[in-house]
């Protein structure tokens, strides 16, 4: 029996198993993909904190993140992250990721949205593939276990305690059960689901928090998506807040600017929307900015623009829509990232930890996973329940899944699964994207459940045990159909516009909503409430 | 367009099969998806972040090193799985030796300086740090081909990078660890620089790595056994390792 596993190898996830092992805790990382392949790579432009309290102030960066968060959020929560940053980026530059420094040799920052200081760490534009590759080594260098290609199929919940997980071994198609005294989800979010229409890996398919839910965890906040303002246009890579936050215009056909560029992402993703809805076409302008500070200081987006838009960023306007890039909600959990399931806790993207609330500043991201990862960590690891042990776990969880998955096996392949997920990518986009209503969401609730219905239809052609990413992936649709559900359901009951959720029947922000959603499922169908924010 | 696929599966026979097919996506990454959609469900390949930076979709293009969501395909493109690694489905091979290379090197922060950081220090692992573990300068390694003991690119390069580290007090241990199997078992080839898809030049950061460990006092073992044998035979070793010499 292990004290603490963790699912997921992102930085929160590698973050809370160097704390973990730290505390002597006996840990394992279960990992759907290999440990470097996880999203966080993707992370670009940086991870905020207040290092010099002379030009700005950790009251400050709480105040900006709150603001943001369009006041559905805890200062509390928001405050223990701010005031920790700088020891997440000490320990950070410590254990080697090799921050740019500046001209007094200190660690430089820039500038991103929604803030006028200059509270951006960074590393060239590879933020985030330095630092999961360093706490990578980290754990490496520190013996942690690891099981590589493993997914999480469903967790062991007896009276309200998780005890353990089922996963299957994707390599050989084995399922197998382990026990654990205490779990730590560290999935990631759910802008996947919004598949073609998002700046997420492939594999981001809202697995940990679609799983939680059907063991009878609480969900928040899930009609809170967010739309980064630059993302390539057809191939939907990202292009780092970076761009903007050194210099870059947004401008029309002809040139004209027509937002100021370092407002919140919202806001810009949606004065952008609304021009590529009327045909026109957007550009990023990085031009006036030379070839020279371009490779200094973003050599990845010019590498980007060139090889899948061919343009050359010191000489072309780039061409740019908005993408699916980021979900403020999760599984509901307070800052020691307990969740409503006893020794069951969640962190990083896949967890809603009262933080972001209805949008979040860029390089807030990489400061939450990295804090609170090793926070929980830690905090799990300290509070194990030594009671639990193996002989108490009555369990037929094993047996059940694997005879659900004996029974796919059998269903027919009519429909094809790939078409199937394009389809719900489309879906959400147009009906439950940037701007929606109450029709635009009950259509999508309609077409969602037909397919929902018809998944023995589209079972998996595939009928091999070992590696069959067929199966894998029929079942992470299953799961994106049940998040897609509860997005569209929640975002039917806010009945307002906040931060990135807008809703064109309801243009305003409403004070009776200054509160957190809750979605929990009731009987198979999702069930949604609000509670006061805490 | 016809690219054609070469495929394996422990299961059918037999395990090693070609199949062509009929895309009209050019992005390799892309057509793969769209043979998943239009053909054939079961065509296995890794993918995520298809920006080029998770590292999970190396491939071989006409026998080159590729990631495939930055590849433009042509006409008759053949597709296979990289090299020097066992073949566990179609496409996908295994990476578990990441680890264990990388612990072997001890290529990893150790015990810290308190020295000052200037960016021309940062800039000095810059490019090793950007190594997305792709395994692309694996496969295309000869000298990994003839021993899989070698260290090889990747780790060598992640050496590099932390012997480079001036937060590194030390770097004795990391040294040390890359002489047996390591940074004078290279033969300078180059191959790996050729495919680094991330403009990492891992020969380059061997030269460098030999060039620290002569400051620490070691030596080329090959070089002595050369210079002071100058007829011996080498056909025994099953590679020449001064071969490019």
């Amino acid at each position: 029996m292990y004290d603490v596993i963790i699912i997921g190898s992102g930085a929160a996830g590698l973050s809370a198993a160097l704390s973990a092992k730290e505390k002597n805790s006996k840990t394992l990382v279960i990992s759907k993909t290999q440990p470097t392949h996880s999203q966080t790579v993707q992370a670009q432009g940086g991870i905020n904190a207040v290092l010099y309290e002379d030009k700005d102030s950790i009251e400050q960066h709480v105040a900006d993140t709150y603001n943001a968060s369009k006041e559905i959020s805890s200062k509390d929560n928001i405050n223990f992250m701010c005031s920790n940053a700088k020891d997440t980026i000490n320990w950070l530059d410590e254990i080697g990721v090799p921050f740019n420094r500046d001209k007094e040799n200190k660690i430089s920052q820039r500038k991103f949205g929604g803030t006028k200081k200059i509270r951006t760490c960074y590393s060239s534009d590879y933020t985030g593939l330095k630092i999961l590759h360093t706490l990578f080594d980290q754990c490496i260098k520190n013996k942690i276990e690891f099981l590589n290609e493993h997914v999480l199929l469903d967790l062991i919940v007896e009276d309200k305690i998780c005890k353990g997980v089922v996963i299957l071994d994707i390599l050989s198609g084995e399922i197998k059960e382990i026990y654990s005294k205490s779990i730590i989800l560290a999935t990631g979010g759910y802008a996947g689901i919004y598949q073609n229409f998002t700046t997420n890996s492939y594999s981001n398919t809202a697995d940990g928090i679609a799983i939680a839910l059907r063991a009878g965890a609480k969900l928040s906040n899930m009609e809170f998506v967010q739309f980064h303002p630059t993302a390539l246009v057809n191939s939907n890579i990202l292009i780092s807040e970076s761009a903007r936050g050194e210099g870059g215009y947004l401008v029309d056909k002809d040139g004209n600017r027509f937002i100021d560029e370092l407002k919140a992402r919202d806001e810009v993703a949606r004065a952008i929307y609304t021009r590529i809805t009327n045909k026109e076409s957007v550009y990023l302008d990085l031009r006036h900015l030379g070839l020279e500070k371009i490779n200094d200081l973003m050599p990845q987006e010019r590498r980007l623009a060139l090889e899948f838009s061919n343009v050359k960023l010191e000489e072309e306007l780039l061409p740019i829509n908005p993408a699916a890039h980021y979900t403020m909600g999760g599984i509901k959990t307070n800052i020691n990232g307990q969740t409503n399931i006893k020794n069951l806790y969640a962190s990083g993207e896949c967890a809603q930890a009262n933080i972001h609330g209805a949008n979040r500043l860029g390089g807030n991201s990489l400061l939450e996973i990295v804090t609170l990862g090793k926070h929980i960590g830690s905090y799990a690891s300290e509070n194990i329940d030594n009671e639990i042990s193996v002989q108490d776990i009555n369990s037929n969880k094993l047996e059940l899944i694997k005879e659900e998955i004996e029974n796919i096996f059998e269903y027919k392949n009519e429909i094809n699964l790939y078409k199937c997920k394009d389809e719900v990518g489309q879906i959400l986009f147009d009906k439950a994207g940037l701007f929606k209503d109450k029709n635009s969401l009950n259509e999508a609730l309609k077409q969602i459940n037909e397919i929902k219905n018809s998944l023995d239809e589209i079972g998996v052609v595939d009928k091999q045990k070992e590696y069959n990413k067929n199966l894998l992936e029929f079942l992470e649709f299953r799961n994106i159909l049940d998040i897609a559900l509860v997005v569209i359901e929640s975002a039917l009951n806010r009945e307002e516009s906040r931060g990135s959720h807008y809703r064109v029947d309801y243009p305003n922000i409403d004070v009776s909503y200054l509160k957190n959603s809750k979605a929990v499922l009731e009987e198979n169908k999702v069930s949604c409430s609000f509670e006061d924010v805490v | 367009m016809k690219i054609n696929i070469k495929r394996f599966n422990q299961a059918n026979e037999p395990q090693k099969f070609n199949n062509e097919f009929e895309v009209s996506n050019t992005n390799l990454l892309q057509a793969f998806n769209e043979i998943k959609k239009e053909h054939d469900e079961t065509l296995t390949y890794r993918c995520g972040c298809k920006s080029g930076v998770c590292g999970s979709c190396a491939v071989r293009v006409n026998g080159v090193e590729r990631l495939a969501c930055k590849t433009n395909i042509n006409e008759n493109d053949v597709i296979e799985p990289i090299k020097n690694s066992k073949v566990i489905k179609d496409l996908v091979v295994d990476v578990s030796h990441e680890t264990l290379l990388i612990e072997k090197t001890n290529s990893f922060m150790q015990d810290n300086s308190d020295e000052e950081i200037e960016q021309k220090d940062i800039n000095k692992i810059d490019r090793q740090s950007n190594c997305i573990l792709c395994n692309s300068c694996y496969s295309s390694c000869p000298v990994y081909e003839a021993n899989k003991s070698f260290l090889g690119p990747f780790a060598l390069s992640r050496a590099l990078r932390y012997s480079n580290d001036k937060k590194m007090a030390n770097n004795d241990l990391i040294i040390e660890s890359i002489q047996s199997n390591g940074i004078w078992d290279c033969t300078l080839c180059g191959a790996c620089t050729m495919v680094c898809p991330q403009g990492i030049d891992p020969k380059m950061d061997i030269l460098q790595l030999q060039g620290l460990a002569s400051q620490k006092g070691y030596t080329n073992p090959y070089q002595a056994t050369f210079d002071s044998n100058m007829g011996f035979d080498m056909s025994d070793m099953g590679f020449d390792p001064n071969g490019s010499f």
